[in-house]
């Protein structure tokens, strides 16, 4: 049995956890923890990180659900935007309306 | 070394009604954090650590509200005589035994140290642990939804706010109880032991004495008899989902609630009380 499948056997499955902080604003990834299922996890969830009035809402998602890239690719996905600048709405005078987009 | 005298309350039918929940959650709360730093994963350590915070907060609150209930009685019965203010403090660290008017249950021992990695014949099992929050979580639930029409504005605004906390210890520990009730066969089994330990201790919840009726009379609350349907329902629930078989009712009624307790409660006042009679008025 390999290392991960040894703690398969003996540990609950992980969760990351999203908590929106106020009605409005988006859910924002807040850390992981270990529940027997989802249900368990929103429980939990509200235990390990709304304890102190940080949330309105929660999600949790399996960790093994989430498919990342690949840290190996990082150069080839992410380093090419470096010299983009143009790329960034910078250039744009806003009218003093909008001033907090 | 100072002996500090203990506070000695005349226990009128209105002070006694709010001592029975105030210290049911003061006691309850105190046994739950015996988990701390030993619950069977992090999280769940964290879970019971925060409900027995809002149960000492609820315990806070009705003690504080008994005080200033014991202060004034006290200066309208001895006129022309000083009489200190009484705070919750001193009704937490200060009362003997015999007046702590908590539920036998909920000072019954949960947890043995070292016990936890295997089930000893009584107690110490987690299924005690979660089977108790859950039948006085079901009872505080329907306590508290009666008592926020109480005539006390006082009384109803606890009642409102602990309403909402109750909920949720009553939907973590319900959880519980059904994982572990319908689960594998050993937890099942162990779940069922423990059912069977708590039960004979719930008919103390739905007794009935004059405390309970001075207060239907004064519209301070509800009678603890008019709390068992909603009980009654909420628990055959939640057994039913959890696969359990509740236990026959017995003839033994506990009197934690008129102050007879077992010999545990001596236990756990002598180590809740052991700072502020050691060093009175001692603070952080």
């Amino acid at each position: 049995m390999s290392g991960a499948d040894a703690a398969q056997a003996t540990e609950w499955p992980l969760f990351e956890v999203f908590v929106r902080p106020k009605a409005g604003l988006e859910h924002k990834h807040c850390g992981s923890l270990h529940a027997a299922d989802a249900a368990m996890a929103v429980q939990l969830a509200r235990e390990v990180y709304t304890r102190r009035q940080e949330g309105v809402s929660l999600w949790v998602v399996k960790s093994s659900d989430v498919t990342a890239s690949d840290p190996g690719d990082r150069d080839m996905y992410f380093d090419p935007m470096a010299d983009k600048v143009y790329r960034h709405p910078s250039f744009y005078v806003l009218p003093q309306a909008v001033d907090h987009l | 070394m100072n002996a500090v005298a203990s506070v000695d309350l005349q226990l009128t039918p209105t002070l006694s009604y709010l001592l029975r929940p105030a210290d049911t959650a003061l006691i309850h709360a105190q046994r739950l954090t015996e988990w701390c730093g030993h619950g069977p994963v992090l999280e769940e350590d964290i879970a019971l650590s925060n409900m027995a915070l809002d149960l000492l907060g609820q315990a806070r609150a009705l003690l504080a509200h008994a005080a200033t209930v014991a202060t004034v009685a006290g200066q309208a019965g001895q006129a022309g005589q000083a009489c200190a203010g009484l705070d919750e403090d001193q009704l937490a660290f200060l009362r003997d035994e015999g007046q702590f008017l908590n539920f036998t249950l909920a000072e019954l021992p949960l947890r043995k140290p070292g016990a936890h990695s295997s089930a000893p014949a009584s107690g110490g099992d987690f299924a005690d642990t979660v089977l108790r929050n859950f039948l006085l979580a079901t009872w505080f639930k329907a306590l508290w939804t009666r008592a926020v029409q109480s005539t006390d504005s006082e009384l109803a605004g606890i009642a409102a706010k602990a309403l909402k906390e109750a909920r949720y210890h009553q939907q973590h520990a319900g959880d519980w109880v059904v994982r572990l009730g319908d689960g594998t066969a050993e937890s099942a089994r162990r779940m069922q032991a423990a059912l069977q330990r708590a039960w004979p201790y719930t008919t103390e919840l739905f007794a009935h004495d004059a405390v309970d009726e001075a207060a239907v009379a004064s519209g301070l609350g509800p009678a603890r008899r008019d709390l068992q349907a909603d009980w009654q329902r909420d628990v055959d629930n939640t057994l039913a989902a959890a696969q359990l078989q509740a236990p026959a009712a017995t003839p033994f009624i506990s009197t934690g609630s008129t102050g007879l307790h077992s010999e545990h409660l001596g236990h756990v006042l002598a180590e809740m009380q052991f700072l502020q009679r050691r060093f009175p008025g001692g603070r952080w």
